[in-house]
């Protein structure tokens, strides 16, 4: 069970709308859901690296020349909201 | 026509080649096909019939004049994940209701110039799911019994392929989302090496983990699509600058001294039913009558697998996923302030499931548990590595189920996220390796089909397919046309 002010700060942290049912919610899922993952910590793991990338890719290069990909009118297609060729949003608050 | 539902992807791609079907015919077969069975079925979001056709002339014009390559004529349906120019790409999700990207993947494009596209399938809500119920689009239904699922998150991709609404399918596979949708299906599935097939295009789940792959009616058709879409791509950078060998020169090369280990950790697992571990153990004495030479494996850290990635995949979401906040694509609920227009706009645009991982994956990774659950799940990946690369020493290929169970009922464990989450066990462990993993039919369980998986060595592709070659014909399990 993870509480209801946990819930809400982790939320807001993801910018994300809950209604005060689906906070409830949240709360026991969540709890069961960790309850069970828990167990990768009854490994002792100290010194282990850790894996990001099971290819273990470092770095990838590719030489630094400029082409064109989309115009400025298909990036901008897809926009809820485009103003003077820029994506447009709500006052910044 | 309708006998042309009846052959493989390749056979059917021979018939073409031959000149004795058209592209165009083939086309109409399976947009005939569509029209009587997807309102039973509901493979599909979007379909896309006229595009088909169009497609089809222009690859039939190409065949004439010796430009097309011999799968392009086949139609194909289409992952909703993967991006199609002009044309709706949902992810299952109501927040990108009507998003048309405006380019193609590059799978897609590696395909062919003109892809006949059937529609777009039908997936669990970004592809977070195994039962395509947690699509903003509805359920999709396993051919093979209307009531229960088609497996996920791929599903509408498996459903399509045994409902013969197009002749293959192309998913993608996180957690075991192209494998275990196959094995529910009575289809094949086969996960590449992460990096083999170019990301690029495919809206992203889980980075480190996602790859596209086949699903089809047999290996040969798995082998050959994978031929079409693999390759180094530039516009992804962890995508594998590997030479892309011929997949289908050596299917029929049998097993002769191909070491095959089963791996008991799998084998044994809580929840696998006894039929599947016993129709992955007669699988097993098959390719051993066949030649090979059969033993048992063990991968001690397998069981903590499911544990590390349920943290590591929503981890990557949450990040991912920030992407959908209502600026640059997809839907923007009106509010007063840039923020609450954000929490608004996720608030109704993601599906309970989507919304249970972002919260986990941000909660793993917020101040104070980040030790705990990421880092830890990360250390936990690299003795899952260790494992493997222990196993591959001695085996080339490894053996599981793919599933513990065969298909359940729809709505039967949808309010049960750990219930669901279970059904990964034995698909995860490839993910988090990275490693090639294909699911193959191997029998029936109270008439529904089981699905067998066989690991192998990163980018041992041909060696994988050819062990699947084998244990398929050994189990004589033919394609059926459902419902």
């Amino acid at each position: 069970m993870i509480s209801e002010e946990q819930v809400r700060h982790v939320a807001n942290l993801a910018r994300l709308g809950l209604t005060d049912e689906e906070v409830e919610r949240m709360g026991t899922q969540l709890g069961a859901i960790l309850e069970a993952i828990e167990r990768i910590q009854e490994l002792d793991l100290k010194g282990v690296p850790p894996t990001a990338n099971p290819l273990n890719l470092t770095n990838v290069f590719r030489p630094d020349e400029p082409h064109r990909e989309l115009t400025r009118e298909e990036a901008l297609s897809t926009a809820p909201e485009a103003i003077d060729g820029h994506f447009a949003v709500p006052r910044i608050d | 026509m309708a006998g042309l539902l009846d052959l493989s992807a390749y056979e059917l791609a021979r018939r073409i080649e031959a000149g004795e079907v058209s592209a165009v015919e083939a086309a109409e077969v399976a947009n005939d096909r569509v029209e009587e069975v997807e309102g039973e079925v509901g493979a599909f979001v979007t379909v896309t019939p006229e595009l088909a056709v169009e497609r089809a002339k222009r690859v039939d014009k190409r065949l004439r004049d010796g430009e097309a390559r011999l799968w392009e004529a086949v139609p194909l349906a289409v992952k909703d994940v993967l991006s199609t120019r002009g044309i709706r790409t949902t992810c299952g999700s109501r927040i990108l209701e009507s998003f048309e990207p405006v380019y193609d993947a590059s799978a897609l494009r590696n395909f062919g110039e003109d892809v006949v596209m059937v529609g777009k399938a039908n997936m669990d809500e970004f592809a977070m799911g195994s039962s395509t119920e947690n699509s903003a689009y509805g359920p999709t239904r396993n051919p093979w019994d209307l009531s229960r699922v088609p497996g996920g998150s791929s599903g509408g991709s498996a459903a399509a392929v045994v409902a013969g609404e197009g002749w293959w399918a192309l998913g993608t596979d996180t957690g075991g989302s192209v494998r275990q949708p196959a094995a529910f299906c009575g289809t094949v599935g086969l996960k590449p090496t992460y990096g083999r097939v170019s990301r690029y295009g495919l809206i992203a789940f889980a980075s480190s983990l996602d790859q596209i792959g086949p699903i089809t009616r047999d290996v040969r058709d798995a082998a050959l699509l994978l031929q079409a879409v693999a390759g180094h791509d530039p516009r992804d950078s962890t995508s594998a600058n590997v030479e892309v060998p011929d997949y289908l020169s050596a299917l029929e090369e049998g097993v002769e001294g191909l070491r095959v280990g089963v791996v008991t950790e799998l084998m044994d697992a809580e929840g696998v039913e006894p039929e599947v571990r016993e129709i992955s153990a007669r699988v097993a004495r098959e390719l051993e009558a066949a030649g090979a030479e059969v033993g048992e494996v063990s991968l001690p850290h397998a069981g903590y697998g499911l544990s590390a990635y349920y943290i590591i995949a929503p981890a990557e979401l949450s990040s991912n996923l920030a992407r959908f906040d209502g600026v640059r694509y997809g839907l923007r609920v009106p509010a007063d302030g840039v923020h609450e227009m954000y929490r608004k706009t996720r608030g109704r645009g993601f599906g309970d499931e989507a919304k249970r991982r972002i919260m986990l994956g941000t909660y793993a990774l917020s101040s104070g548990y980040y030790d705990a659950y990421y880092a830890q799940a990360q250390k936990v990946r690299t003795k899952i590595i260790e494992d493997f690369r222990g196993a591959f020493t001695r085996y080339d290929v490894l053996l599981s189920p793919t599933a513990p169970t065969t298909a359940f009922e729809i709505g039967s464990k949808v309010d049960d996220p750990l219930a669901m989450y279970a059904n990964d066990l034995c698909t995860i462990p490839a993910n988090l390796a990275g490693i090639p993993a294909i699911s193959i039919p191997g029998g029936l369980s109270n008439g529904l089909p089981v699905g067998v998986q066989l690991m192998g060595d990163h980018f041992t592709e041909p060696t994988l397919l050819r062990a699947a070659y084998t244990a398929e014909q050994a189990a004589g399990f033919r394609f059926e046309l459902k419902p």
